[in-house]
């Protein structure tokens, strides 16, 4: 008898519980109408950056493609003849593979690559979501605003010798006796 | 009314029942959302008063099919019995004094006896599908609605001793002086919880019971059938609360002497509020287990039921005596 009065009240108190959720705010984000907050460091949709003086800062390294767990990233080195940086000849992104980790960008020796708060990229067919090179690549450096490989690396490319790059000491000959 | 007018009335109401329905499937899911803080259907229309339409076209356009391992002609026969029997139910509702298609003096009965050919409908439409989840759905309702039905019935004698009549319209009548929601508590809180059994409607859907029986009866129906099903759902739903209000809360019955108003309005409001109440049920209350079920009937309402109708039978008689 007990029970059965406990039970009944407990019921009574649910009802007049959910009765009360009259008066309070619908939770519901109206999404297309209404974007949520994006954190600047969301990992949404993949960019290419480019360094400071607007030059693409990729050196076609293939760490992020042998990072990429499911294996969507696939791009080709090349030299560039005029001042011998190095360049990827082409850089593919499968987005209908892609589960947005971010470890290309943990990866990613020259911040080249970057994730970023955006994930609105459906597409009617499954072609339109791999990206080429043109489709990454954004005119700025991206989250990294001074950083410019080449000008703190010790490989040597047109306009500068080794030991130029800041930070670099001059290079030592190793052959000389000297102190 | 004369025979013309009586026919007009009576095509208003079964239209106006189907109208109600419909609008009920999506003012039942906006009332959810509301309760459940999220907004439920609003992209179609003002308030989304267009699910309604969309829902429509969308079913009446769906393959009508018929499995071919079910037992076809009473696999077509099903979903328009509850339909029926449901829209057959509204031909004894007093919508306000004299707006009634028909006062039956067994008006209460024909009522009971219309629900009941319901279950048949769930019933047939679980054994015609040929499909186990069909079939332990309409094995439930089976059980379920018969066993509920016997203390429907007897819930209702109290407010029959009292008011002396099986006609609804006397009932009415004779609460002028006091709803019999107050003299006839018990009876409205056992004629509530096998009502909403009867209606299988949440939290009694044991047939249906999405969450084990996949669809139950309705498993193998599709597109206009399983509209059918659904109508004869939300027809019932209207025509239980119709029922709760006219015999429990005064039909249409001004309260306060607000008689300016008019009789149809105050039998609409009320109804409106009964269901408003139902889908609060839906929304608050899970689902018991099947055994639950059964013995919160057998154990609990049905003394309940007997101890009103013995207490409800001597006072009236003790009032008649002195």
């Amino acid at each position: 008898m007990r029970d059965l009065v406990e039970s009944l009240v407990s019921q009574l108190r649910t009802i007049w519980t959910i009765l009360l959720h009259t008066f309070t705010k619908a939770e519901t984000v109206q999404y297309p109408e209404e974007k949520p907050y994006l954190a600047p460091r969301y990992r949404g949709r993949i960019v290419l950056t480019q360094d400071p003086d607007g030059d693409e800062r990729c050196v076609a390294c293939n760490l992020c493609a042998a990072a990429c767990p499911p294996d969507c990233i696939s791009l080709q080195q090349g030299t560039r003849e005029e001042d011998g940086r190095w360049y990827p000849e082409f850089f593919r992104i499968n987005f209908s593979r892609c589960i947005m980790c971010g470890l290309c960008e943990e990866a990613c020796p020259t911040n080249a690559i970057q994730l970023i708060p955006d994930f609105e990229m459906c597409e009617y067919d499954r072609e339109n979501m791999v990206y080429e090179k043109e489709h990454l690549m954004i005119d700025g450096p991206g989250k990294y605003h001074d950083y410019n490989f080449y000008r703190v690396a010790g490989m040597e490319i047109e306009g500068k010798k080794k030991g130029e790059a800041e930070n670099e000491a001059e290079p030592i000959d190793v052959r000389s006796l000297l102190p | 009314m004369s025979d013309f007018w009586l026919i007009v009335f009576a095509i208003s109401v079964m239209l106006g029942a189907v109208g109600g329905a419909a609008v009920a499937t999506w003012f039942e899911r906006r009332l959810l959302g509301l309760w459940q803080d999220r907004y439920g259907p609003n992209r179609i229309g003002p308030f989304g008063i267009g699910q309604v339409a969309a829902d429509m076209i969308k079913l009446l356009t769906k393959h009508d099919w018929v499995p071919p391992f079910a037992d076809k002609w009473v696999f077509i026969f099903a979903p328009t019995a509850i339909v029926v029997a449901m829209l057959l139910g509204f031909a004894v509702v007093p919508f306000g004094p004299g707006l009634q298609i028909i006062d039956l003096n067994i008006g209460l009965l024909f009522f009971l006896g219309m629900t009941s050919l319901a279950v048949y409908s769930v019933l047939l439409g679980g054994l015609a599908s040929n499909n186990k989840y069909a079939l332990l759905g309409g094995l439930r309702s089976a059980a379920q609605m018969v066993s509920y039905e016997v203390f429907m019935g007897l819930s209702l004698m109290g407010v029959v001793m009292l008011s002396g009549s099986f006609s609804m319209a006397d009932i009415v009548e004779s609460q002028r002086d006091g709803w019999y929601c107050f003299s006839q508590f018990l009876g409205l809180f056992v004629f509530v919880i096998a009502a909403i059994a009867e209606s299988h409607r949440l939290p009694f859907d044991l047939p249906e019971a999405e969450h084990e029986l996949t669809a139950g009866f309705h498993t193998e129906y599709s597109g206009m059938k399983f509209a059918m099903f659904m109508l004869g759902e939300y027809l019932g739903l209207i025509l239980i609360s119709c029922m709760i209000t006219t015999l429990f809360f005064g039909g249409w019955l001004a309260p306060f002497s607000l008689t300016f108003i008019p009789a149809i309005i105050w039998f609409s409001l009320k109804t409106f509020l009964v269901i408003c109440f139902f889908i609060l049920l839906r929304c608050a209350i899970p689902r018991p287990r099947y055994d639950q079920l059964m013995s919160l009937g057998w154990k609990i309402m049905l003394p309940i039921t007997l101890i009103n109708l013995v207490i409800t039978g001597a006072v009236a008689l003790w009032i008649a005596g002195a």
